[in-house]
């Protein structure tokens, strides 16, 4: 297909431009007003050219915001601590519990195993309410309210489905023969599944780690409801900041991007196993 | 075969063989039993008069709390504004979805590289990307403020105002979502068997005949795996009209998951949240079952020929 005309090139150019324009321009725009003063962020028109401080990120960092009113305390590197935190403890779970429940499906023809995979993949779909709001009510008499072990366990309701599909998929399209052939050789399950199973599904293990890193860090309806202030990741710390201290607009972008960045650099870094992760692997990225 | 001849006589192993699925997959299970008990709390509490502030008065009642959504008009008012959210933002997501996959189609470097760039929006948290919007849509310094004043639109108010706050959050739904539909329209188009559009090509088809009757109808198992997928997602759509209006001005965007957080938490009616949800879960349910078939054919042709 040579026959592409020099229009058809310069149309193609300028739309695939705007495209990149409006998918691009808002996180730019916030990197910018994160290093300006809140003078220059209420400046109209808004001007890409200004002294660039750091002033925002430092308020953040100390946790003490100097203004003409007084010192104000901000608890977001509390909030980004425990996105981490949470994070990864759950994904850590969900590899430890859906690794194995992933090869049991993919290699086992097995009463009932259809209908628990289901039943795991289920929670992917359900409103995350549905099951949220009567659990505050549990938590709280179980004394799990506000505890990151009791965040870290609803986590598993975004993280295992993903896990265990993506994984089952990667262990579906190796075939056992090699697994066969090392258990004929006299070594047990269990270092067949450690030695030969593992490492060549690696690559779908780490995608779907990832993936779930990603999922569980966006995530905003688990800790808005079980978690108070201390305990709360970036997402609902960000909203109950903008809430709290409606007018510093440059701290809130600064907040914005130190909340983003650690997602928008995992998803450049792992972007070939995106599209299948996804897609619950439906489309080969 | 040669394994399974070989294991019979070792009666133990073949025991251990048959429990070693349950055993390996019941962990899994058991850490979301946990979470399934709280699912049929929510069916029971849905047929209970069940208001924190007035335990009293908890009763069981059958399906009143339902019976009472036909004649309430803010239920019925829920109902559109969920299902046109939510038709809405994937309609839109499906045409830029699939005009953007269609300019991203050769895999050139730069093609690929562009795709990637698009994901960002989508690996933002919904709830952030509200936030980020919020700034950019602020009356007194929002660049975006700032652009339709330019085009004569002054006094625009965005979010804050019930005539033009369910375009506001659908323009964040399409920022953040759009990518979703595209990168998998994307490998779609890419994975399409070459030999009909050369053919069509050396025929001399005309290119809207080819899009039309060629490249759509075989994309079509694509389209409806990423439009069942997003559809199932967006209604039930929480973070981004929550952080940006809490479901305002007014009830204008009080869709299912928005009016049942407030009715359990404002109002105290934990029933009728209840009964909310189980209707969502209901419509969910219908769509998951959809989707799901849809997902395994999908699965099982592009990992087939793989």
């Amino acid at each position: 297909m040579d026959h592409t005309s020099t229009l058809e090139k310069i149309v193609r150019g300028i739309l695939i431009a705007l495209v990149l324009v409006f998918f691009l321009f808002p996180i730019f725009w916030i990197v910018l007003m994160s290093f300006q003063t809140n003078e220059t962020i209420l400046r109209i028109p808004p001007s890409f050219f200004f002294e660039p401080t750091i002033a925002n990120y430092q308020a953040l960092i100390t946790g003490t915001l100097k203004t003409a009113a007084g010192n104000l305390d901000i608890a977001f590197m509390r909030n980004l601590g425990n996105s981490i935190l949470l994070s990864t403890a759950a994904v850590i779970l969900s590899l430890l519990l859906g690794v194995p429940a992933a090869y049991a499906f993919a290699r086992f023809r097995f009463r009932l195993g259809e209908d628990i995979a289901f039943t795991l993949l289920s929670f992917r779909f359900a409103p995350p309410l549905l099951v949220l709001l009567p659990l505050s009510l549990y938590f709280k008499q179980l004394g799990l309210t506000n505890t990151y072990f009791g965040l870290v366990w609803v986590y598993q309701l975004i993280c295992l489905p993903l896990i265990l599909w993506i994984v089952r998929g990667y262990f579906e399209d190796i075939s056992p023969d090699i697994e066969h052939a090392y258990r004929i050789a006299g070594n047990s399950w269990w270092k067949t599944f450690r030695k030969i199973a593992i490492p060549l599904a690696r690559p779908g293990i780490a995608a779907a780690g990832l993936l779930a890193f990603i999922f569980a860090w966006n995530n905003f309806v688990f800790a808005l409801i079980l978690a108070s202030a201390d305990k709360q990741p970036v997402t609902v710390g960000a909203l109950a900041f903008v809430t709290a201290s409606g007018i510093q607009y440059g701290q809130i972008a600064a907040a914005i991007v130190l909340s983003i960045t650690p997602t928008l650099a995992l998803a450049l870094y792992a972007q070939r196993y995106l599209v299948e992760g996804l897609s619950l692997g439906a489309v080969k990225g | 075969m040669t394994t399974a001849a070989q294991a019979r006589p070792r009666a133990r192993r073949l025991n251990w063989g048959r429990a070693l699925p349950y055993v390996l997959s019941l962990p899994a299970l058991v850490v979301c039993i946990g979470i399934l008990i709280p699912f049929f709390t929510s069916l029971y509490y849905s047929m209970l008069r069940f208001r924190l502030n007035l335990p009293a008065l908890k009763g069981f009642i059958w399906f009143d709390n339902y019976i009472g959504f036909l004649s309430d008009a803010a239920f019925w008012k829920t109902v559109q504004i969920s299902l046109t959210y939510a038709f809405l933002t994937v309609g839109i997501e499906l045409v830029f979805g699939l005009g953007i996959a269609l300019l991203l189609q050769k895999p050139t470097r730069f093609n690929n590289i562009v795709s990637i760039l698009l994901l960002l929006p989508l690996m933002t948290a919904p709830a952030l990307a509200a936030l980020m919007w919020k700034l950019m849509t602020n009356p007194n310094f929002g660049i975006l403020s700032y652009f339709v004043g330019l085009l004569g639109f002054t006094n625009f108010k965005w979010a804050s105002d019930p005539s033009t706050a369910l375009l506001t959050v659908t323009l964040v739904d399409v920022w953040v979502y759009t990518p979703f539909i595209m990168i998998l329209l994307l490998a779609g188009l890419r994975s399409l068997p070459k030999a009909p559009f050369e053919a069509a090509a050396l025929d001399g088809v005309p290119r809207s005949f080819v899009f039309f009757r060629i490249t759509l109808p075989m994309l079509m198992p694509y389209m409806i795996t990423a439009v069942l997928f997003r559809l199932l997602d967006s209604i039930q759509q929480f973070d981004i009209i929550y952080s940006m209006t809490q479901g305002g001005p007014g009830d204008t965007l009080l869709v299912f998951q928005v009016r049942a957080y407030l009715e359990f938490f404002q109002y105290t009616n934990v029933g009728r949240s209840a009964a909310l949800l189980i209707i969502l879960w209901a419509i969910t349910y219908f769509l998951s079952h959809l989707f799901i078939k849809q997902w395994l054919k999908l699965r099982e042709r592009t990992h087939g020929r793989a």
